[in-house]
């Protein structure tokens, strides 16, 4: 049993470390910029309500529907069509930068949805307090919505990320590297079973540690929890 | 109490517009003096809170013009008004602190927002909660303070700006008597150690005794009457007046100018027999103006309020029979309670 662990990890042990590598650095990256686009859209999303601080009703009803769009189509065929796109952006439609951009533009309007469902569990009367007091709309996002939901956006960004992790084996079915490649390439095309096993489980103890991590910090971080 | 800090005339404010519309305020004329505690009083629903509102215009009222310290709050721009409202702060019924802060992070807020230095935004964050009697708690996270701290700490955010005005939105609805009283009298403390005017907006008449000196009741989004709380809880005027006034509909002094006497259960047997056996015993017969007692283990506590008979030989002996039963006490009241 041993020596056949030894033996597997000698053939293809370099391989699922550099699949682990390739495919940790796709879901951060792109969870990163995912954010930095999804973030204000979810905040643009949540203030421009018609009971937000900054009723847009026209501003809201496209963004949700650019959002919805965004949110309909499946990753694998967003992915190809915006292939063009994104060898115009960075410069190669495959390997890890390749796929960063389609899980990027999959995940920011995902994100959007989680950030607006977070600052949504914001006691009203919390924002009209900081109304009260003469608070401007960005002091109201910057000081009340962003830190009051801080639990909750932790928690959203755990899903967003594990949502992301599953993304990228797909990614990898196109030929983006990572773990999901492996599975695919080795696992599948080739039969290694052993490799679609190893595989899996790699990705199921990744699940397991960022979701475990992130409820943790969650919990921590959450002063109504005393 | 010389001008005016709050002038509120013809004030409108619907909700709505066309058949579903919703007349929440309707021509209302206030005036609320520098330095008083006025107390605007009404059933749910009654538009106070809207009322209260738009005083910070949190609310835009739909008409009338709003004045508080000579600024009409109608016209100011975004910006203006946001400076405004540094003068007029508020406290609510739900507390409404940032969960995510702590007691000092709390009362440091507002200053942050207008940009106060962090080290002296803190000193004089320590110095509020010392103030609302709270400065050993200064690390504690809302979670972790009871209803009335909470609403300490909301008092101590509330004057870090050194507000003319201090609105108070229901401000002790959430909380038990006791703790209610000691809310009430910090406000009190605070009118007349700061000078700060107090708004408060409640459906208990007794927030209004205990702190106001004056009172507006609000029925239906009107202003049904305005006075000195002495005025209203001896003479109301309205209908929604007495009905706040005498939540009971006992009225005194509209009862027969019999002696009236309170009598007070301790623990004793049941009430009735008392009346029944004052009958019985002494032939005499007593009104039973209006009773709140209660019925433990077979024992009779609580109050009970009896008009005596207009002959004064009939009522002192009814008054003597009554003092001679054990567990018992007995009080004669006024003409006005």
């Amino acid at each position: 049993m041993l020596e056949t662990i030894s033996q597997f990890w000698g053939q293809y042990g370099g391989l699922l470390l550099e699949g682990t590598r390739d495919t940790l650095i796709m879901v951060f990256i792109s969870t990163l910029f995912a954010y930095v686009i999804g973030l204000p859209l979810g905040v643009l999303l949540s203030i421009t309500q018609p009971h937000g601080i900054w009723p847009h009703k026209w501003l809201n009803r496209i963004l949700g529907w650019i959002i919805n769009v965004g949110r309909s189509l499946p990753f694998i065929i967003l992915m190809i069509a915006i292939m063009p796109f994104t060898k115009a952006l960075v410069g190669t439609k495959i390997g890890v930068p390749g796929a960063i951009v389609p899980l990027v533009v999959s995940a920011a309007p995902f994100i959007a949805r989680m950030v607006e469902t977070s600052l949504a569990e914001v006691d009203a009367g919390v924002v009209e307090a900081a109304q009260s007091m003469g608070a401007s709309n960005l002091q109201i996002v910057w000081k009340v919505y962003l830190p009051e939901a801080v639990p909750s956006l932790i928690l959203g960004a755990s899903i967003s990320i594990i949502t992301l992790l599953g993304y990228t084996a797909i990614a990898g079915a196109v030929g983006a590297g990572g773990l999901g490649d492996l599975a695919v390439r080795y696992g599948y095309q080739r039969r290694v079973t052993s490799m679609m096993v190893v595989t899996v489980i790699f990705i199921i103890i990744l699940v397991q540690v960022i979701q475990s991590v992130f409820s943790w910090l969650s919990t921590k971080l959450d002063k109504r929890l005393r | 109490m010389s001008l005016p800090i709050i002038q509120i005339q013809h004030l409108n404010k619907t909700f709505g517009t066309g058949e579903a519309a919703v007349h929440a305020l309707e021509d209302i004329n206030l005036e609320v003096q520098a330095g008083e505690i006025f107390g605007i009083i009404g059933l749910s629903g009654a538009g106070k809170s809207t009322l209260v509102r738009c005083m910070n215009l949190l609310e835009r009222p739909t008409s009338g013009s709003v004045v508080v310290d000579g600024k009409d709050m109608t016209k100011l721009s975004v910006k203006e008004l946001r400076k405004a409202r540094k003068d007029i702060s508020m406290i609510f019924q739900s507390f409404n602190l940032l969960m995510q802060r702590t007691a000092l992070d709390n009362i440091c807020f507002p200053l942050e927002l207008v940009g106060t230095p962090r080290a002296k935004a803190v000193a004089r964050a320590k110095e509020l909660l010392d103030l609302v009697g709270l400065g050993n708690r200064a690390g504690a996270y809302p979670a972790q303070l009871s209803g009335g701290q909470k609403q300490r700490v909301a008092i101590a955010r509330a004057l870090a700006t050194d507000p003319k005005v201090l609105l108070c939105d229901e401000a002790t609805s959430a909380l038990d008597p006791t703790t209610t009283l000691s809310i009430l009298d910090l406000l009190k403390e605070l009118n007349q150690k700061l000078g700060v005017t107090v708004v408060v907006i409640t459906h208990q008449m007794n927030v209004i005794e205990e702190i106001c000196h004056r009172v507006a009741i609000l029925d239906h989004g009107v202003v049904a009457e305005q006075d000195t709380v002495e005025e209203i809880f001896s003479n109301p005027k309205t209908d929604i007046g007495r009905q706040l006034v005498y939540p009971n509909g006992v009225r005194i002094d509209q009862l027969p100018p019999a002696q009236v006497i309170r009598v007070a259960f301790n623990g004793g047997s049941s009430y009735e027999p008392l009346i029944a056996s004052l009958a019985i015993d002494c032939g005499v017969k007593v009104n039973i103006l209006g009773a709140d007692t209660r019925n433990m283990d077979g024992k009779a506590f609580g109050t009970m309020l009896l008009g005596l008979p207009k002959d004064p030989k009939e009522a002192g002996k009814a008054l003597d029979y009554i003092k001679s039963q054990p567990d018992i006490t007995v009080e004669e009241v006024s003409g006005h309670a």
